[in-house]
């Protein structure tokens, strides 16, 4: 089955549109640029719409709703004045408990909920309530993790493509955000209501512009800039740009329309409507990190201090000759350096899974410090270790594609020979180097698996 | 100038503050009839730290529980609860597998709009919640249970309007200095008796897995040194009575220790307290999935005998 993004939306969570459009000319437009993504929806044939809320902070990983019919009456934290919204939602929970899934698989950590009388926040309500009249396409809703950074984020997303892709559905992807967030912060008459500020307003026609052009991407790399100029810092910090981007395979080149762009009690709101089809300019520019597993808790206090030496002392890697290091792979055990450039040539160290800054064993260590066995999954080890040779080629200015030979070593080759090898086939097996698989009786540290490359500089 | 006022007979007065830490964890761990989902126990210190607290309020006379919670989080203004009676289930929606919670609290709508109205005569931007259907925020639930779960008070329930987001730590502290002057002088002119509570944890980063059996304590610690040692130097701070200088550490504490004092409930009950330069009582410490909770109390109504 294939399946796809159909489409993607960026809608604004406040409930004026819903509950008070006429109070207002601007809301008003929202409510019927609402109503025109609306009709889009239903054009292009969507069964599942994919809501990813700014509104649903969540600490624990990400959490993503599986009642079949989460039902309450919503009423805003501030707004409580404009009236209560009851809503009776439906949730696609086959597709819920297979993203949660899906994110385990990646790495990342992650839980549904399925409880009666649980708060959907406002603006899922409000989104699906004005998107999804009648509740005709089933939903799915995930929260923003408080600490996620933009890393976690796109494996979230990967992980939820990995789903509409194996269940073939036909996805609407839903970012529930305030483009400038500042509120007035005293009550105010409706036909008072204006952006807060000049500036607000300039950074949201500059995101719209990227968003009209279909450089979704770009607003996704801006979004630490927009978030540090135009976002008061709530709960969760500016990421819904990353999930949607990843969403859209991280591109530059979709086909954007501006619904609607208002004020709502001073924050910047505003309807957009993606089309994954190509508007034919431009060319994605995708130079972060582009990462599949997610490898653990990245420290939000940019503590990068191992938190886990795994009883091998580690190194500073040495600077000799034509030495090549990096900060992005993991320390040495040893006096040696991460590559050597020779000629055209690149020779890496071996190298494993572990994770640069904490040190941390993405799939699990493969014994205890006392030295018992511990269950291991070999399929994170070998992503990671790929991810590890390849944040080091490009750092040197070369890349995976430049592998040109590899010895791997194993510790368990029966055990861990068919999932080292699907690793492999996914992602050094297209490139083709030659490769030698040898079975060993141990490594320095408690990995299963490590690669030796050698590649074109 | 206001520690005079503070106990004086025959007018309404601040008996005693409270610091009241909300994680739900605490409900779960101690499976009241309320709370739908069952524990094994866990984080005892703070239960007992809470019992502690407890048994110290039981000696005091008072009419009102009034609390300040940074998870009713508005930004437009303070709001303050006006519906007499609330009762409904709340889902905390972070921690939906611990606290499923069905309360029922009767408010003191009347003290609610008089420090609502002194709030507003000092500048401030506020508001009177009235709408039925509305869910009171989990914080203040655990708060009021930990502290009174016989819920036979009335209360007072007070939003946070996130000054520290919208602007600066200094402005949310100057917001909170009127809040809780405003606080006193309604509560003054009310004839009663009052305990306020403070809603909130102190360091405040959190671990962000969860073990399969969420009491489980072998997993239980501080996130980090630095956390532990800020957690220190405020509880010692509040054991010293130096109320003063934990105003003016508030913006570092804030910041480095991510502490939820960020929602003003700390800043807002020292100030309503007149800045005390007496000693709290330290009734318990312990560490919720790696953040840093104290049970403090202010017997204010000792502080006239002294
Ligand atoms: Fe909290």
């Amino acid at each position: 089955m294939s399946g796809e993004i159909v489409m993607s939306l960026v809608v604004p969570p406040h409930p004026h549109p819903v509950l008070c459009p006429e109070k207002n000319p601007g809301w008003q437009a929202i409510r019927d640029a609402y109503d025109a993504a609306a009709a889009q929806i239903e054009e292009s044939g969507a069964d599942l719409i994919i809501i990813y809320s700014t509104l649903w902070p969540s600490i624990i990983g990400h959490q993503i709703q599986a009642q079949q019919h989460p039902e309450w009456v919503m009423v805003d934290a501030d707004f409580h004045d404009l009236g209560s919204i009851p809503y009776r939602l439906s949730i696609d929970t086959k597709f819920a408990h297979a993203w949660n899934d899906a994110n385990h698989a990646r790495g990342l950590t992650s839980r549904t909920v399925d409880y009666d009388g649980f708060p959907v926040d406002v603006g899922s309500v409000v989104a699906l309530e004005l998107l999804n009249r009648g509740n005709r396409i089933p939903a799915v809703i995930c929260s923003t993790n408080v600490y996620s950074n933009r890393a976690e984020t796109t494996v979230l997303a990967k992980a939820c493509l990995d789903v509409v892709k194996a269940q073939g559905k036909k996805a609407v992807a839903v970012s529930v955000m305030s483009l400038s967030n500042r509120m007035f912060t005293e009550p105010i008459q409706p036909e008072e209501d204006r952006i807060h500020s000049l500036k607000d307003d300039e950074w949201n026609q500059k995101m719209l512009e990227l968003m009209a052009d279909g450089r979704l991407e770009d607003v996704g790399q801006l979004s630490r800039t927009i978030h540090s100029q135009i976002r008061i810092k709530k709960v969760v910090a500016f990421k819904p740009m990353w999930w949607l981007s990843a969403m859209n395979g991280n591109r530059n080149d979709l086909t954007g329309e501006v619904l609607a762009y208002e004020e709502i009690h001073g924050a910047g709101a505003a309807v957009v409507a993606l089309s994954p089809e190509s508007c034919g300019t431009g060319d994605k520019e995708y130079d972060e990190d582009d990462v599949e597993f997610y490898g653990g808790d990245r420290g939000v206090l940019d503590n990068t201090e191992p938190t886990e030496d795994h009883g091998v002392a580690l190194h500073e890697p040495t600077t000799k000759g034509n030495s090549f290091n990096t900060d992005l792979a993991p320390k040495p055990v040893g006096a040696y350096p991460h590559a050597r450039r020779e000629g055209d040539l690149l020779y890496l160290s071996g190298v494993g899974p572990r994770q640069p800054g904490d040190n941390s064993i993405p799939g699990g260590p493969i014994k205890d410090a006392d030295g018992n066995p511990l269950n291991y999954d070999i399929k994170a080890q070998t992503r990671a270790t790929i991810d590890n040779v390849a944040r080091i080629l490009e750092q040197a200015g070369s890349s995976l594609d430049n592998v040109i030979d590899v010895t791997s070593f194993l510790v368990d080759m029966d055990r861990d020979f068919a999932g080292y090898n699907e690793v492999w086939a996914e992602t050094l097996g297209k490139v083709g180097p030659t490769r030698t698989t040898l079975a060993i009786q141990a490594l320095p540290t408690p990995i299963a698996v490590e690669l030796k490359v050698i590649a074109k500089a | 100038m206001r520690n005079l006022l503070v106990g004086y007979m025959g007018k309404g007065s601040i008996v005693a503050g409270c610091l009241a830490p909300h994680p739900p964890h605490l409900v779960y761990a101690e499976n009241p009839p309320q709370n739908e989902p069952v524990s094994e126990g866990g984080w005892e210190q703070l239960r007992w730290g809470y019992e502690s607290l407890r048994a110290s309020l039981e000696k005091v006379d008072y009419d009102v529980l009034v609390i300040l919670s940074p998870h009713w989080q508005t930004y437009v203004g303070t709001h303050f609860i006006g519906l007499e009676h609330c009762a409904s289930k709340s889902v905390d929606p972070v921690f939906p597998n611990l606290f499923r919670f069905d309360y029922d609290m009767n408010v003191d709508v009347e003290l609610s709009r008089a420090i609502h109205d002194e709030a507003q005569s000092a500048g401030m931007a506020v508001k009177m919640m009235e709408n039925p259907d509305f869910r009171v925020d989990y914080g203040t639930i655990v708060s009021l249970h930990m502290t009174r779960p016989a819920w036979d008070k009335p209360v007072v329930v007070i939003s946070s309007n996130r000054g520290m987001s919208y602007y600066s730590s200094e402005v949310m502290q100057e917001m909170m200095a009127e809040l809780g002057r405003a606080t006193a002088k309604a509560i003054e002119a009310s004839g009663k008796k009052c305990v306020l509570i403070a809603s909130n944890s102190l360091s405040h980063r959190h671990f962000t897995t969860e073990n399969d059996v969420p009491e489980d304590m072998s997993k239980e610690h501080i996130e980090s040194h630095a956390m532990h040692l800020w957690d220190m130097r405020i509880i010692e701070l509040m054991r010293a009575g130096k109320s003063q200088q934990i105003l003016d550490e508030m913006p570092e504490f804030c910041e480095q220790a991510i502490s939820e004092a960020d929602g003003g409930a700390f800043s807002w009950i020292l100030n309503a307290m007149g800045v005390p330069d007496h000693p709290a009582i330290l009734h318990g410490y312990g560490t919720i999935i790696g953040t840093g909770n104290a049970i403090m109390e202010w017997p204010c109504h000792r502080w006239g005998e002294q």
